[in-house]
Parts: structure tokens; sequence; C-alpha cells
């Protein structure tokens, strides 16, 4: 069953706190990982192996470099989970 | 080029040790000759024919920022803690960024990382390595997270050498500030290894004690029954600051660090030469580069382990170097209250030698019911006050030998 796009970012944010410690309330979909939550490259490795094991797609690299913000991430796994 | 004429003084240190998790905790419970050594509660310490260490008096988990530990191997945990204690302790100084130094050593480096992330290869791949690993696992990391939280930029430095590796970063932080690179340096040493496969490894070299049935009896440096070390963990840091920057801010100075002397045995991997020579050289080189008389000092923080090989040998060179004057020095072990820190030896026990300097009072060797004979040095069994001897400055002495042949000693002296 697909998930509904609140629902990923609800399972991102608590990723993005456990990894970061970003609080949820500040991972609204507008932000940008680099420059709004000040998360580094290695960290963004970090939440993106963790969300592809919390919903099950495959990031690899050369996407994830492409996914800027939070809406991005949240527009992939919408993407991947169709298409899986 | 290094100006002999510029002083380095100590104005902050900072520790986590087995017997207290700062500074002042530590000293009192040195002071006070409480062992920190402990059987061994984990499951793998069953199958070793050791089975007991000296565990840090706090988890550094819990004094750290829950994301910021994710990233950091226990042993950089240790030395953020520390060098925040010490950086507080200096009274936060105001340094250009650009003259600020950080060396900080460590014997073995994130090996419980390497460790935990072998078996996440192994069991889960490589997709499931963190990030940080290399960060965690490389012997400069600690080093590292310390420049940027203090935002240094005169240069990072991690000396290896084994059990000498403290003592061998506070030396190139002294020669940092002299050379005109610092003015203040941040110097220290840690580690956390108290992991399986180190207890196994020293296990394997016989060199740990076995005493597994009296924990807080089995350090026990200069006693006829020694039996071995008891691995430690935690970390030691100074600032080191050049005289005239501690004086331009009205600094507290707990001492000067004088002087350091090196020498290299060039004899076993593992083991000290026979005779004692590279300690007594590294001494005697020590009290020439700090300007500094045997008769001056009046304490010595020995390496002395409780290893059978070391400890006597290491009696000798302290007498030999010092000549007459040893009959005037009080020797102390603080190893049989904390263990042996490793790398981060030479850093805890040259706060100790720091401080009991300020107080005048060495602390006691514990555990030395029946001392070796022809010590040639008086080694403290209680709390000793220290006896100055003319009017020159009273001066300490911190011995660290490490492995690979590493000798150094370090000078501290009266303000």
């Amino acid at each position: 069953m697909a998930m509904t796009q609140a629902e990923v970012l609800a399972g991102l944010s608590e990723i993005i706190d456990e990894i970061a410690g970003v609080p949820a309330d500040e991972v609204t979909p507008d932000k940008t990982f680099v420059d709004d939550l000040d998360i580094d490259s290695l960290s963004m490795v970090e939440i993106a192996v963790a969300a592809q094991d919390k919903f099950g797609v495959e990031i690899p690299d050369d996407q994830l470099k492409d996914l800027k913000t939070v809406q991005d991430v949240i527009n992939y796994i919408e993407r991947a989970s169709v298409t899986a | 080029m290094v100006n002999a004429s510029t002083r380095v003084v100590i104005t902050g240190v900072g520790v986590i040790t087995p017997v207290g998790a700062d500074a002042p905790t530590t000293w009192q419970s040195m002071l006070a000759g409480h062992s920190g050594v402990r059987a061994l509660t984990a499951d793998w310490a069953a199958r070793m024919p050791c089975q007991i260490a000296a565990p840090a008096a706090a988890e550094p988990t819990t004094l750290i920022d829950r994301v910021q530990a994710r990233k950091l191997d226990r042993c950089e945990m240790f030395a953020l803690i520390a060098a925040r204690e010490a950086w507080a302790d200096a009274g936060k100084p105001d340094v250009d960024p650009a003259k600020l130094g950080v060396v900080v050593a460590s014997g073995i480096g994130g090996i419980s990382s390497t460790l935990s992330a072998y078996d996440t290869l192994r069991e889960r791949g490589w997709q499931r390595l963190s990030p940080f690993t290399v960060p965690m696992l490389m012997p400069n990391g600690s080093a590292g997270w310390i420049s940027i939280e203090l935002g240094a930029q005169a240069g990072v430095h991690t000396p290896v050498s084994a059990c000498a590796s403290g003592a061998e970063a506070i030396g190139y932080g002294i020669d940092m500030i002299k050379s005109g690179r610092a003015d203040i340096v941040v110097a220290g040493g840690t580690e956390a290894a108290i992991f399986e496969l180190n207890v196994a490894a020293f296990a394997a070299m016989r060199a740990l004690s076995l005493r597994n049935d009296e924990p807080e009896r089995a350090s026990r440096p200069f006693d006829k029954n020694r039996d071995g070390f008891v691995l430690g963990e935690g970390a030691g840091i100074l600032v080191l600051e050049s005289e005239s920057h501690a004086a331009s801010r009205s600094a507290r100075v707990y001492a000067v660090a004088a002087g350091a002397g090196y020498s290299c045995d060039a004899h076993h991997i593992a083991q000290p030469a026979p005779d004692g020579a590279g300690a007594r050289a590294a001494i005697s080189r020590a009290l020439v580069n700090a300007g500094v008389s045997a008769s001056q000092i009046a304490h010595v923080n020995a390496h002395a382990t409780s290893t059978p090989a070391g400890d006597v040998l290491e009696a000798r060179a302290i007498a030999a170097a010092l000549g007459e004057a040893a009959a005037n020095v009080v020797v102390s072990s603080t190893k049989s209250m904390t263990g042996h820190l490793l790398g981060g030896a030479g850093a805890v026990e040259s706060v100790a030698a720091i401080l009991a300097l300020r107080d005048r009072m060495a602390p006691p060797t514990i555990n030395l019911d029946d001392p070796e004979d022809d010590l040639g040095v008086e080694i403290a069994v209680k709390p000793t006050e220290l006896q100055s001897h003319g009017p020159e400055p009273m001066a300490v002495l911190n011995n660290s030998f490490g492995f690979g042949g590493s000798n150094v000693a370090i000078v501290f002296t009266e303000p």
C-alpha cells in the first residue's frame, strides 16, 4: 500500500532527528538539507541508507546528489515505491 | 627556529580517568588512594585469562551530545570531554585562531570503531558502514574534532608512540609555542582500548596482570608480587600557553612546562633495554632541555606499569640520572590506581605531576606491600609532602615509555 506524502515526511523526520538531531518540526518539505538543516554530505549518506531501509526503495548515489530538499526525497520515494 | 627564551606555562588541565570524570575528582581520588580497577563484566571476558580492567569513571556517552556521539569513537569522546574541561579551566582564552594549535595523541586510535565496523561489514555489507567510520578509527580523529570545536588553525598533530604518545604530544606542543607557531596549544592523549582484541593481544604478550580475584590489588608497581599491568582508559589534556600570552590575559598559571627529553632504546620492539639507558638518557636530556638541575626535582610521576621488567629498570634509571639528588626525590606510580591508559597515560600523569607540584604533595603508590630491593629512590606509599632543596623553583618529572623504544620525560617547574 502506497504511503501518503505526510507519512513519508513523518518517517523521514524521524530518521533526520535520529541521525542529525534536527527536531521533526523543523523538517518541512521546502527545506534544503545542506543550507537549511545544516546536514553534511556524510550524514546525508547515512540518512539515505536509513531511508532505503525504512521505505524499501533504492537511492543510488547518482540520484542522491540531486535530492536537495526534503520534498525532493519525498517525491523520489513516492515514485520509486510506485515503480517497485 | 626554537626560541629558548620563550617560556611555556600550563593554564588549564582536564582529564577523564578510571578514578574521576574530571581533574579535581581524579586528583582527590589519587590522594585518597582509590583504585579504579574492576572485574570485567562483558561476555567476552569469560574467555580471557585477564578478567580485570580500569574503565573510565563515567560513560562518555552521558557527557557528549547524542548526535555528535554517533560520529565519535569512544577515545574521541574522552578527548573531547577532557579538552572541554581544560579549555574552561584555562578561562576559555581569547586567542588568534592562527596561533592556536592542537596536539592530541593516541596509542591505538579508534579500535572499537574498527572492530564494530568490521563486524558490520561482514554481517551486513559495506553499504551499512557509517560514513564516519574512517574519521572514527583514525588516530588523529580526536585532535581533529578538538580543532574544529576550538577553531584552532595553527596546526593539528598526532604523535603516535604507543604508551609514550601522550607525553610526546605535550613535548610537541611545547615546541610549537617555543618555535613561534602557536601562542596556545591544547595537548594531551586519549585511549579507549578495553575491548576483546586488545585484552587478548596484551594477554598474548603476557603483559597483563591475572590477579582476577583481587582487581583493586592487581596494579602494584614496584611490588615484588606484581604480575603485569591493568588496562585503563580515559584522556588527559593540558592547555599550554606562552608565558607572555598568559600574562597578557592575567591567566592563572599552574606550572611551567619547562622542557622535554627524548631517547630511543633501539633494542627490542616491546621490551626495555636491560640497562635502562634509554630511560636515563631521556631524563637527563629533559633536565638539560628544561635548564633544570637534578637537585630541583622533588617528585617523579613514574611510567611504572606494574610489569615485571620495567619498574625496577625505571627506578634505577631515575636514580642514575639524578645522581646524589635522587635521595631527595619522591616517586609515585599513579597507574597503581588508574591502570595503564596507554596513549592517555603520559597526559593524565602529567596533570597528576602538575597538581602534585601545585599542592607540594606526591600521591601514593597503592598496593606496594613488599617493595623491590635496591630501587635507589623513595616510592611514596602514602601522600607525601614534597621538600624543596634550595632557592631554585621546585620541579617535577613525568616519565612515559612506549613500545617501539620510545622514552619521553617532561619537566614541570613552579611558576
